[in-house]
C-alpha cells in the first residue's frame, strides 16, 4: 500500500494555512444534506462533534457509557499545553513545536506538529469562552504551571481535574447541538464494526447495551474517537472500559494501524496491592519536584521491609539508595518519564524493591517537609496525599510514599494523513486513536491539546474536502448488502462467545494477557522476550476461543459479553504490538529494547532505519501483517540523542 | 476479613427485583469496594450464576459512574468519596452490608445496581451552556476573572455527575446537580449573557424530569463525592427567581 | 400571565411561596407572642382582654388576619402538595436506609411537624378563634367599657391537663419545624450570604425554635398551675 501523509508542501510555519486554503468547502446551504458519524465522545470526539453540528451537518454521536461527559478523558489531572507565552518565558509555536518532536524522541511528523502548536492558543480561548475555570492569578489572568520536558510554564491547568473540566465544557457544547436537533446522541451503544463499500467506509453497525440489540448506521463519513488501548495490559491508569475495538475492528477492515509497540508508562502511580487489583492510580508527576525516590542500598534491607520487620524511617541515610539522583546528577528526580520508569524497574529486578509485593520505589517527602514545613507541602499536594491516603490506607506525610510505574498513554493507534484520514477513503481518527502526533513518547499535558486540536480545530477544516468531492448522494441505506451482511457477521461473533461455554471468566483471561504484555512487552524488551510473548499470545489466544465463560444472554444487558468482545480484540492486538517491538530494532521513546542502548543504559535511537512510522496492514485470519513504512523528514529539527545526566 | 453481602437483583427494568445474600471469606481490606464485587462476579460466574450489573469506568473517582447505596448511604459510609475510592478498610471483619441501586423515578433501574441517569444529561442540554461556536471566542485573557471568582465556579464545576445528591435526598432531588452548573455559569463572566434563560430552561427541564423538590435537608452535599455546598442551591434559587421575575419570557 | 401560573407551579415557585407563607407566620408568631404574655401579668387578664380586644377591631389587624388564614391554608395545602410530588419521586424505597448520617431529623419530617400544627391550629382556633367569634364569652368590664372575657375562656382550657399536654407538645413540634423552617425559608428566596446566614441561623435555632415555643408553652403551664392555685 502506498501511504500519502498529504503534508502540505511550503515552509513549516504556512504549511496549515496554505493548505486550508487549498481545501474545498462545502456550501453552507449543503452541509445540511451530509451525515457524520462520531464514535466516541472524550475531548477528541466531543468537540468534533459539537464544531461539525454547528457548521451545520447532522451528526450521529456514540459512546459506551450512560453519558458523554464519563469519557476517559475526564480523569486527565495535570494540564494542558499552549504556546500563549503569557508568562514571558520565551516560548513561541515553534519552541511548543520544537519540544514535542523532541520530546517524541524524533518519530513524529513535523508538519502535523507544528499544526498542534499553532492550533493550541485557540483551545485555551475556546475553552475559557465555554466556562472553563482555569486556575487564575490574583489580578485575573491565567496561570500557568512547568510540566516535564520543557523548560517554559505553558501548562494550563483547572486544580487537578484539567482534564474533567475541558471535557465538560466539549460535552457542554455537544449538549447544546443535542437541544439544537443537529447532534443525535447513543449512549450505552458499542461500535461493534466499520461497513466498507465500494472503498469508502458507509456507517458502522453497533450493539445497544441495554437491549443487545444489532444496528446499523449510516453516514457520509466515520470519525473513530474511541481513545487508546492501554488495557491490553490489563492493569492500566485508563478507564475499566478504555478499549480498542473500533479501531481494531476498522483496522480488520483496511485501516493501516501505525506504531502499536509504542506505549507510555509513566512513573508515579500507586503500586498494585494484590491480585484482585483491578486498575492503577495515577498521581501527578509534579509529586517529583518535591520527593526524592530511593530504595535500600541492599537487597536484605529490602527484604525486612517488604515482610515489615523493618520501617523505612528506620533505614539511616547511608543505607538509602537515591537511584535518580545518583545516576543522572543534573536532572535527578526530574528524568523524564521513560527514564525514570525504568530505574525504578531495574531497582525491582534487582531485589530492592519494597511494599509486600516487592514491586515498589519510595517516593519520600521527609526532607521536603523539614525544608518548606507540612503546610507548604500540603498547599501544593494536600490533595494528592488524600487520595493516596485513601486508596492505601497510610498517612504519606509520615510514611514515605511508595509508587512504580504503570501503563498510562499509547502513542500508536490508526495511521492517518495530514487530514486525520485514515487509509479508508471516509474513516477518521481523531484524538488517542490515532498515532499521529506524539512519535515514540508523548509529553505530559499534550493529549489533552491534541484531542482538542483534532476535534475542533482540524477536522471542521479537513472533513469538508473530502465531503465535497463525494457529494451528498453518495451514502447508502442501512437495508443494503453491505450493512446486512456485517450485521449478519456481528450477530455470528456474539453467537460464537457466547456458545463457547468454558470454564475461566474473561476477567481472568484478560489478566493473563495483561502479564504477558507487562513482562515482555511492557516497559523493556528483548528480541528474545518477544518471541515468547508471541507464542504465549497465540496459546492465549487458542485458550480464549475453547475455555473462556460468557453468561447471561445477549439480548439484554450483559457486561460479561461486552467484555469478551473486548478482550478478543485486545489479544489480537497484542499480537501485532509484539510483532511492532520486534521490528523495531532500536529503542526510542517509550520503546526500550534492551540490545539498543548506550553504554550508559540509555535508549540508543537508529536514525538511518528506523526513523519511519511503522504501519501495518491487516492480512486477513491467521496471515502475518504487512509492514509498510512511512518515512519520516526532517526539515526543520536535528536529531540528537537526548541526555539527562 | 468474611462478609455478608445483600445485593439488590433484578433482571430488566419491567422484572421484580430482590435481594439476594452473598459470602465472601477472602476480602482483603486493601481492596476497593469495586474490587470486593469482582471477587464476587468472579466466583459467580465459575459457579454459574449471573455476575451482577453495575456501573463503574474511571475508578478514581472523577467518571462518575460507579453508585452503589451501600448500607443505607449512597457511596458509601466515607463522605467525600466514590464508591470506587471506597475501600474494605472501612469495614469490619463479619459485616453484613446492604447495597442497593440508586433511588428515584428518575434513574430507573436497567439491572441489578445499575441505573439510568439521562435525565441528566437532558438538564444540561436545556442549557447548561455557553452559546459559543468553535473558532468564534476571543483570546483567554482579555476578561479577567479575580481568582476567588475562578476558585468559586470551579468548586461548583467539580460536580461529576453521579447522582448521589438525588440518591441521598429524601425527596429525590436533584437541585445540587442543577445548582452546580447553574452556579458555575452565573458565577463567570462568561456565562452572563443567557444566565436567565439557562436557570429557568433548567429548572423546567428538572421539573419535567420528576425530580423532586428540595427541602434543604443538606444530604446531598454530605454525600456529594465533592462536597458541592449548599450555597449553590440558595444561589440557584435567586438566579431562578431574578429570572422569572425579570426575563422577557412571558410565556413560562 | 402564563409566567406567572408557570412559576409558581414550578418545584421552586412552589417553595417560594411555603417560604413566603411560612416566614410570614413567622412574623406573626412574635406579635402573637408578644400579645399574650399579657397573660403573664397577674392583672386577673385585664390587659389581656384590652389586647384582644384591640386585636378584633382594629381594621388594619383585621385584615392582616385574613391574610395570615390565607397563608395558613395556601402554606399546607403547598406543603400538602409538595409532600406528595416528592414522595412520588422515589415511589419504590430503599430496602435500608440511614438517613441519620446526613441530615437533620427535623428536616426530613416538615411535613409530619407541619400535620401536627395544622391540627394544633385547628384545635387552637376552635377553642379560642371560634368562642371569641361565634361562642358565649362571658363579659367583663374595665372602665365602663365592656370587654368579651377571653382570659376567662383561656383559663377554663388551660384549667384541663390534657389540654395542656396537648400544647406542650405542639410546641416542641413548632419548635422543631422552625429549627429547620426558619433558615430554610430564606435558602429557597436564595438569601445566603457568608456573613449574615450565620445570624439567621442563630436566630431560627434559638429565638424562632427555642425561646417563642418555649414563652408560648410557658403560659397554658402557668395558667394551669395558677387555676389549680398551685402557685
Ligand atoms: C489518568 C490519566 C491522566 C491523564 N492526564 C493527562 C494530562 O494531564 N494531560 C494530558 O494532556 N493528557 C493526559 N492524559 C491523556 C489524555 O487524557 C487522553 O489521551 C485523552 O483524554 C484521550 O481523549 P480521546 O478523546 O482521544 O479519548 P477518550 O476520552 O478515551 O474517549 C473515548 C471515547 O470513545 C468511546 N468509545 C470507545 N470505544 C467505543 C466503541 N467501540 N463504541 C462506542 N464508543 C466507544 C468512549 O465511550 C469514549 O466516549 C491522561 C490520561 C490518563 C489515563
Ligand atoms: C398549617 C400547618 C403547617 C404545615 C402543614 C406546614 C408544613 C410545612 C412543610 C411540609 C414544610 C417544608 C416544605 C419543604 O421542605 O418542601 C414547611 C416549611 C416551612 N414552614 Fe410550615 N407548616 C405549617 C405551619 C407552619 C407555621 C405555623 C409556620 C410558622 C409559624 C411555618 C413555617 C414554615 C417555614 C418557615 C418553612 C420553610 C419554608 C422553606 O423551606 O422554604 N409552618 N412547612
Ligand atoms: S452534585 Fe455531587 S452528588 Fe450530585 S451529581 Fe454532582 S457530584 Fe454527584
Ligand atoms: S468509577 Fe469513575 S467515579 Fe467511580
Amino acid at each position: 500500500m502506498k501511504l500519502e501523509s498529504k503534508i502540505p508542501e511550503g515552509p513549516l510555519a504556512e504549511k496549515w494555512a496554505r493548505h486550508k486554503f487549498a481545501l474545498k468547502l462545502v456550501n453552507p446551504a449543503n452541509k445540511r444534506k451530509y451525515e457524520i458519524i462520531v464514535v466516541g465522545t472524550g475531548l477528541a470526539g466531543a468537540s468534533a462533534a459539537a464544531s461539525l453540528a454547528e457548521l451545520g451537518y447532522n451528526v450521529k454521536a456514540f459512546c459506551y457509557q450512560d453519558s458523554p461527559r464519563r469519557a476517559h478523558s475526564i480523569a486527565a489531572q495535570g494540564g494542558i499545553n499552549a504556546a500563549k507565552n503569557y508568562q514571558n518565558d520565551g516560548d513561541s509555536v515553534f519552541r511548543l513545536f520544537y519540544d514535542t518532536i523532541k520530546g517524541g524522541d524524533y518519530r513524529a511528523r513535523e508538519g502535523n506538529v507544528h499544526r498542534l502548536a499553532e492550533v493550541s492558543v485557540n483551545i485555551i480561548d475556546q475553552c475559557v469562552a465555554q466556562g472553563v475555570p482555569f486556575a487564575r492569578e490574583y489580578g485575573g489572568l491565567l496561570a500557568n504551571r512547568s510540566f516535564g520536558g520543557s523548560q517554559v510554564s505553558r501548562t494550563f491547568y483547572a486544580r487537578g481535574q484539567t482534564g474533567q473540566q475541558l471535557l465538560l465544557g466539549a460535552y457542554s457544547a455537544l449538549s447544546r447541538q443535542v437541544a439544537n436537533g443537529k447532534v443525535k446522541l447513543f449512549t450505552r451503544t458499542e461500535m461493534l464494526d466499520l461497513v466498507v463499500e465500494g472503498g469508502k467506509a458507509r456507517g458502522i453497525v453497533t450493539r445497544n447495551l441495554i437491549t443487545g440489540k444489532i444496528e446499523s448506521h449510516s453516514a457520509h463519513a466515520v470519525l473513530l474517537c474511541t481513545g487508546g488501548y492501554g488495557n491490553v495490559f490489563y492493569l492500566s491508569t485508563n478507564a475499566m472500559g478504555c478499549n480498542v475495538t473500533a479501531a481494531w475492528r476498522a483496522h480488520k477492515k483496511g485501516a493501516v494501524f501505525g506504531n502499536p509497540c509504542f506505549t507510555q508508562i509513566h512513573p508515579t502511580c500507586i503500586p498494585v496491592s494484590g491480585h484482585y487489583q483491578s486498575k492503577l492510580t495515577l498521581m501527578s508527576e509534579s509529586l517529583r519536584n518535591d520527593g526524592r525516590v530511593w530504595v535500600p542500598k541492599t537487597k536484605e534491607d529490602a527484604e525486612k521491609i517488604r515482610k515489615g520487620q523493618m520501617s523505612p524511617n528506620d533505614l539511616s541515610e547511608d543505607k538509602r539508595d537515591y537511584f535518580l539522583e545518583r545516576r543522572y546528577p543534573s536532572f535527578g528526580n526530574l528524568v523524564p518519564r521513560d527514564v525514570a520508569s525504568r530505574n525504578a524497574k531495574n531497582m525491582c529486578d534487582e531485589g530492592r524493591g519494597v511494599a509486600k509485593t516487592g514491586l515498589a520505589v519510595y517516593l519520600d517527602f521527609a526532607d521536603a517537609i523539614k525544608r518548606d514545613g507540612q503546610k507548604t507541602i500540603e498547599a501544593k499536594y494536600g490533595n494528592l496525599f488524600e487520595m493516596y491516603e485513601k486508596i492505601t490506607g497510610e498517612n504519606p506525610y509520615e510514611v514515605p510514599m511508595m509508587i512504580y510505574p504503570a501503563v498510562h498513554y499509547t502513542m500508536g493507534g490508526l495511521w492517518v494523513d495530514y487530514n486525520l484520514m485514515t487509509t479508508i477513503p471516509g474513516l477518521y481518527a481523531l484524538g488517542e486513536a490515532n498515532f499521529s502526533d506524539h512519535g515514540a513518547n508523548r509529553l505530559g499535558a499534550s493529549a489533552l491539546m491534541q484531542g482538542l486540536a483534532d476535534g475542533y480545530f482540524v477536522i471542521p477544516y479537513t472533513i469538508g474536502d473530502y465531503l465535497a468531492t463525494i457529494g451528498p448522494g453518495d451514502k447508502i441505506p442501512v437495508d443494503s448488502p453491505a450493512f446486512k451482511e456485517t450485521e449478519q457477521k456481528i450477530q455470528e461473533q456474539i453467537k460464537k462467545l457466547m456458545s463457547i461455554k468454558g470454564q475461566r471468566p474473561v476477567d481472568d483471561l484478560h489478566k493473563e494477557l495483561g502479564h504477558i504484555m507487562w513482562e515482555y512487552c511492557g516497559m523493556s524488551r528483548t528480541a528474545e522476550g518477544l518471541k515468547i510473548a508471541k507464542e504465549k499470545i497465540q496459546a492465549l489466544r487458542k485458550e480464549f476461543w475453547t475455555n473462556a465463560k460468557v453468561l447471561g444472554d445477549a439480548d439484554e444487558m450483559n457486561q460479561a459479553l461486552e467484555q469478551a468482545s473486548r478482550v478478543a480484540d485486545f489479544i489480537e492486538l497484542g499480537e501485532l504490538m509484539v510483532d511492532d517491538a520486534l521490528n523495531r530494532n532500536e529503542s526510542c521513546g517509550g520503546h526500550f529494547r534492551e540490545e539498543y542502548q548506550t553504554p550508559d543504559g540509555e535508549a540508543l535511537r537508529d536514525d538511518a532505519n528506523y526513523a519511519y512510522a511503522a504501519a501495518w496492514e491487516y492480512q486477513g485470519e491467521g496471515n502475518p501483517e504487512l509492514l509498510n513504512k512511512e518515512a519520516l523528514i526532517f526539515e526543520n529539527v536535528k536529531l540528537t540523542q537526548r541526555s539527562y545526566k | 476479613m468474611k462478609i455478608t453481602l445483600k445485593v439488590w437483583r433484578q433482571k430488566n427494568i419491567n422484572t421484580a427485583g430482590k435481594l439476594v445474600e452473598y459470602q465472601l471469606d477472602n476480602v482483603s481490606e486493601d481492596m476497593s469496594f469495586l474490587e470486593m464485587f469482582d471477587v464476587l462476579n468472579d466466583s459467580l460466574t465459575r459457579k454459574g450464576e449471573e455476575p451482577v450489573a453495575f456501573d463503574h469506568d474511571c475508578r478514581e473517582g472523577i467518571c462518575g459512574t460507579c453508585s452503589m447505596y451501600i448500607n443505607g448511604r449512597p457511596h458509601g459510609p466515607q463522605t467525600g468519596a466514590t464508591t470506587c475510592q471506597l475501600h474494605m478498610r472501612s469495614f469490619n471483619d463479619g459485616d453484613t452490608i446492604v447495597v442497593e441501586p440508586w433511588r428515584a423515578r428518575s434513574f430507573p433501574v436497567i439491572k441489578d445496581l445499575m441505573v439510568d441517569r439521562l435525565a441528566f444529561d437532558r438538564i444540561i442540554q436545556s442549557g447548561g451552556y455557553v452559546s459559543v461556536n468553535t473558532g468564534s471566542a476571543r483570546d483567554a485573557n482579555e476578561i479577567l476573572i479575580p481568582r476567588t471568582i475562578a476558585d468559586e465556579a470551579m468548586d461548583a464545576a467539580a460536580c461529576i455527575g453521579c447522582g448521589a445528591c438525588v440518591a441521598a435526598c429524601k425527596n429525590a432531588s436533584a437541585m445540587l446537580f442543577v445548582a452546580a452548573k447553574v452556579s458555575q455559569l452565573a458565577i463567570l463572566p462568561q456565562g452572563q449573557a443567557e444566565h436567565k434563560e439557562r436557570a429557568e430552561r433548567m429548572v423546567a427541564q428538572m421539573d419535567a424530569e420528576g425530580f423532586g423538590a428540595c427541602s434543604f435537608t443538606g444530604a446531598c452535599s454530605v454525600e456529594c463525592p465533592k462536597s458541592i455546598s449548599l450555597d449553590h442551591i440558595a444561589r440557584l434559587n435567586r438566579e431562578y427567581l431574578g429570572a422569572k421575575l425579570t426575563s422577557d419570557n412571558i410565556n413560562g | 400571565m402564563a409566567w406567572v401560573t408557570q412559576t409558581l407551579s414550578s418545584s421552586l415557585g412552589r417553595k417560594v411561596i411555603m417560604s413566603l407563607t411560612g416566614l410570614f407566620l413567622c412574623s406573626f408568631l412574635i406579635i402573637h407572642m408578644a400579645g399574650n404574655l399579657q397573660l403573664f401579668k397577674g392583672d386577673g387578664g385585664r390587659a389581656f382582654n384590652e389586647y384582644t380586644y384591640f386585636m378584633t377591631h382594629n381594621p388594619l389587624i383585621m385584615t392582616i388576619s385574613y391574610v395570615l388564614y390565607t397563608s395558613i391554608l395556601v402554606h399546607a395545602l403547598m406543603a400538602f402538595i409538595l409532600t406528595r410530588h416528592n414522595q412520588a419521586s422515589r415511589p419504590i424505597k430503599y430496602a435500608y436506609s440511614k438517613p441519620e448520617a446526613n441530615s437533620a431529623w427535623a428536616s426530613r419530617n416538615m411535613g409530619i411537624l407541619g400535620t401536627v400544627l395544622l391540627l394544633f391550629i385547628i384545635i387552637h382556633m376552635r377553642t379560642f378563634w371560634y368562642e371569641m367569634h361565634f361562642g358565649s364569652v362571658p363579659m367583663a368590664e374595665y372602665d365602663g367599657k365592656e370587654y368579651k372575657d377571653l382570659y376567662a375562656v383561656v383559663q377554663v382550657a388551660f384549667g384541663e391537663l390534657w389540654y395542656v399536654i396537648l400544647y406542650v407538645i405542639c410546641m416542641v413540634a413548632i419548635g422543631y419545624h422552625l429549627w429547620h423552617g426558619f433558615q430554610s425559608g430564606f435558602q429557597t428566596l436564595g438569601l445566603r450570604h457568608k456573613k449574615y446566614t450565620p445570624i439567621i441561623e442563630f436566630l431560627g435555632k434559638y429565638f424562632f425554635a427555642i425561646i417563642i415555643p418555649a414563652a408560648f408553652a410557658a403560659m397554658p403551664i402557668y395558667v394551669y398551675l395558677q387555676v389549680h392555685h398551685i402557685i
